[in-house]
């Protein structure tokens, strides 16, 4: 029997396999960010162990960097968080006593973890990435096996480059066909895990596969890759192709000359072979997908945008029925409510998921030319400071500054509020962040999940919509 | 890290599902760069804003074992979250389905997540109510949950069972093989990224 492109990735990085012991895996590179370091680097300190293979790991900061600096930037001074400005001196210090390179605030490779990696060429087809941090999984959009650890595990591959795991099981998420106009990969993801539920995924690493990831530019790959984990799946990969080789070519980190042939020689290797098993099987007609949000305080508890706020009272089962009514009691909905009618006090633009440059683009061509409605606030933030100049070098900061959106630096910022970019309590955001938990972007704040397209078109119309509706 | 075999203690129900970890415990608390110390960071939202969260609940003092809904521990990878449980006193989850991330993390730093089937979970739950002093007994050697009577496998593999029971750091283990790390990194692509400082 074949083997899935899952299995060939864990099978191409086995250090040791033994009878009832986990695998040793091969870790071939380790991002490093400050929030989920400092106790691994203080674990090495305390055994006396060096970092093993500090040209496989990568440091930067961006889940406490304030996002409304001004360049040149030296010194942590911008940090007025003394707390947030301890973790980033911390990372630092650690980074230079272990001798790991750094990518600090203010300089040009700076970003969100999973922005940079791509963007540099460092996250390649084949690959084992692993980060403390839960969206890693967003680097199996080339074709890599990525996942998010634990501090615990942060340390071991510091200490070591690799990891003992038991291999997940393997699922496919099939989904074939045309997705409508105005529905992006953000949807997609969205009315996966809608179907699935927050623990859908777990155990698996999951290959989306079919026409529509096919179809997908890169990016958009990265944006479904990077909610896998919302649904539970240990990792998310799509299979390289000819949009990956040519996203990677030129990158700084790519091979060149003739590695470059032999190593596109390997990628086009990593594909599911036809005859090949996998253990569960999602699958969705694109036809069928819409403009979705999310209405609850999981990524799970999403609908078509078109849609009301459900009643609970139509769940089928017990528990997910307590869960929506919390939900909508900490969301302050009323079930029958359009989605339409819900007004928003801010939008955020960014994040891991949604902060690269075609969502920027998505994003400013919506708001073009137009206003963003009376008492919402809205925050631009790219996912790196390359994002950043690029998009400023294609004029979209200008086309959001006119709009009345804040053109920000890069960062985590919003998505979880470790830095002053916060909600306030009872504040509602249409956010095209990964999650909408309870206090995830701030004390008592509400998220609403949304693609870059309607978070632009809700930015102008202070409801949740979608581009079509400005048009109406 | 500590060795477990058994523990005895009385037990928490928390009757919800989904609770991520920024609900255990929010991203504000993360700042810190030290290892200890997280326990007034463990549902700070819930107890701050509900009087009636069972952690609020004094007849529920000093319980080690958590007895949670199912896919408990979803979302951010953050440890902290591992750590909070630990330094609040917890020392054994029950749920019907963990995290994976969440239950990998946890049995790296020593808190014991148990599966046990919903309706399990809900008879638990019941005795809890019926008397918060129950005493309930996880074992790792027998690998089963007891309470009044009531006894119940759980599936925990061998290798993370003996670990457990030893006390064991993976990263000791892990070193034992350096030659085959080093024959594994000899034969790597040639191409491979490097990020050298």
């Amino acid at each position: 029997m074949g083997k899935t492109l899952a299995e060939k990735l864990w099978d191409g990085h086995v250090v040791r396999q033994a009878v009832g012991e986990p695998d040793l895996l091969f870790i071939d590179m380790h991002l490093v960010h400050e929030v989920t370091s400092p106790q691994a680097f203080d674990g090495l300190r305390v055994a006396g162990r060096p970092v093993h293979r500090p040209d496989l790991t990568l440091a930067t900061e961006d889940h406490n960097t304030p996002t409304d600096y001004t360049l040149p930037l030296l010194g942590t001074e911008s940090i007025k968080d003394e707390v947030s400005r301890t973790q980033i001196e911390t990372l630092r210090r650690n980074c230079d006593e272990f001798g790991v390179r750094l990518y600090p605030m203010g300089n040009d490779n700076q970003g969100i973890v999973h922005v940079i990696g791509p963007q540099l060429g460092i996250t390649q087809p084949g690959m084992t990435i692993v980060c403390g941090d839960s969206h890693t999984s967003t680097h199996g959009a080339f074709g890599a096996l990525a996942f998010g650890i634990g501090t615990s595990q942060v340390e071991h591959v510091l200490a070591t480059q690799t990891l003992p795991m038991d291999r997940p099981k393997t699922m496919a998420v099939t989904v074939d066909g045309e997705l409508p106009d105005g529905v992006t990969p953000k949807d997609v993801i969205l009315a996966v895990i809608a179907k699935t539920g927050t623990g859908g995924g777990q155990g698996y690493m999951v290959e989306y596969r079919g026409s529509v990831f096919e179809n997908m530019s890169m990016e958009g790959r990265m944006t479904v890759c990077n909610m896998s984990i919302e649904w539970g799946a240990r990792a998310g990969m799509i299979a390289p192709d000819q949009t990956t080789f040519d996203y990677l070519e030129g990158r700084d980190h790519a091979p060149k000359g003739a590695e470059w042939d032999d190593a596109v020689a390997y990628w086009t290797s990593l594909r599911t072979d036809p005859d090949a098993e996998f253990d569960a099987e999602v699958v969705l007609d694109a036809a069928a997908i819409a403009p979705f949000v999310t209405w609850g305080t999981n990524p799970g508890q999403g609908a078509p945008l078109a849609a009301t706020v459900p009643d609970p009272a139509d769940c089928e089962d017990d528990s997910d029925r307590v869960a929506a009514e919390k939900a909508l009691q900490y969301m302050g909905l009323t079930a029958g409510t359009p989605l339409r009618d819900i007004k928003v006090d801010t939008v955020f633009v960014g994040s891991c998921t949604n902060g690269r440059i075609e969502d920027l683009r998505a994003a400013a061509q919506i708001m073009d030319g137009r206003k963003v409605a009376d008492g919402v606030r809205v925050l631009v933030v790219p996912g790196s400071m390359l994002v950043r100049q690029q998009a400023e070098q294609e004029g979209l900061d200008a086309i959001f500054t006119a709009a009345g959106a804040e053109w920000r630096q890069a960062g985590c910022s919003m998505c979880l509020g470790m830095n002053p970019d916060q909600l306030a309590p009872g504040e509602r955001s249409a956010s095209t962040s990964n999650r909408n938990f309870e206090g995830r972007q701030g004390k008592g704040g509400r998220t609403h999940l949304v693609s870059p397209l309607v978070a632009a078109a809700t930015a102008i119309r202070g409801t949740l919509s979608s581009p079509a509706d400005l048009e109406a | 890290m500590d060795a477990f075999t058994t523990h005895t203690g009385t037990a928490v129900p928390l009757k919800r599902s989904n609770v991520d970890t920024d609900q255990i415990i929010p991203a504000v608390y993360l700042k810190r760069v030290t290892r200890t110390g997280f326990e007034d960071g463990l549902f700070s939202a819930w107890r701050s804003n509900e009087p009636d969260f069972v952690l609020n609940q004094s007849r529920y003092d000093g319980a080690s074992i958590l007895v949670a809904g199912p896919d408990f521990g979803t979302g951010s990878s953050r440890e902290h979250a591992v750590w909070a449980l630990l330094d609040y006193g917890f020392k054994v989850v029950i749920s019907p389905r963990f995290a994976d991330i969440f239950r990998g993390n946890s049995l790296k730093a020593g808190l014991l997540t148990v599966q046990l089937p919903e309706k399990i979970v809900q008879r638990l739950w019941d005795d809890i109510d019926e008397d918060a002093a129950l005493e309930v007994t996880v074992d790792v050697v027998e690998r089963n949950v007891r309470w009044r009577g009531e006894v119940h496998d759980f599936d925990l593999d061998n290798y993370t069972r003996w670990r457990l029971m030893e006390g064991l750091d993976d990263i000791g283990l892990t070193l034992r093989h350096t030659d085959a790390i080093a024959a594994y990194e000899h034969n790597r692509k040639p191409w491979l990224p490097k990020v050298n400082v």
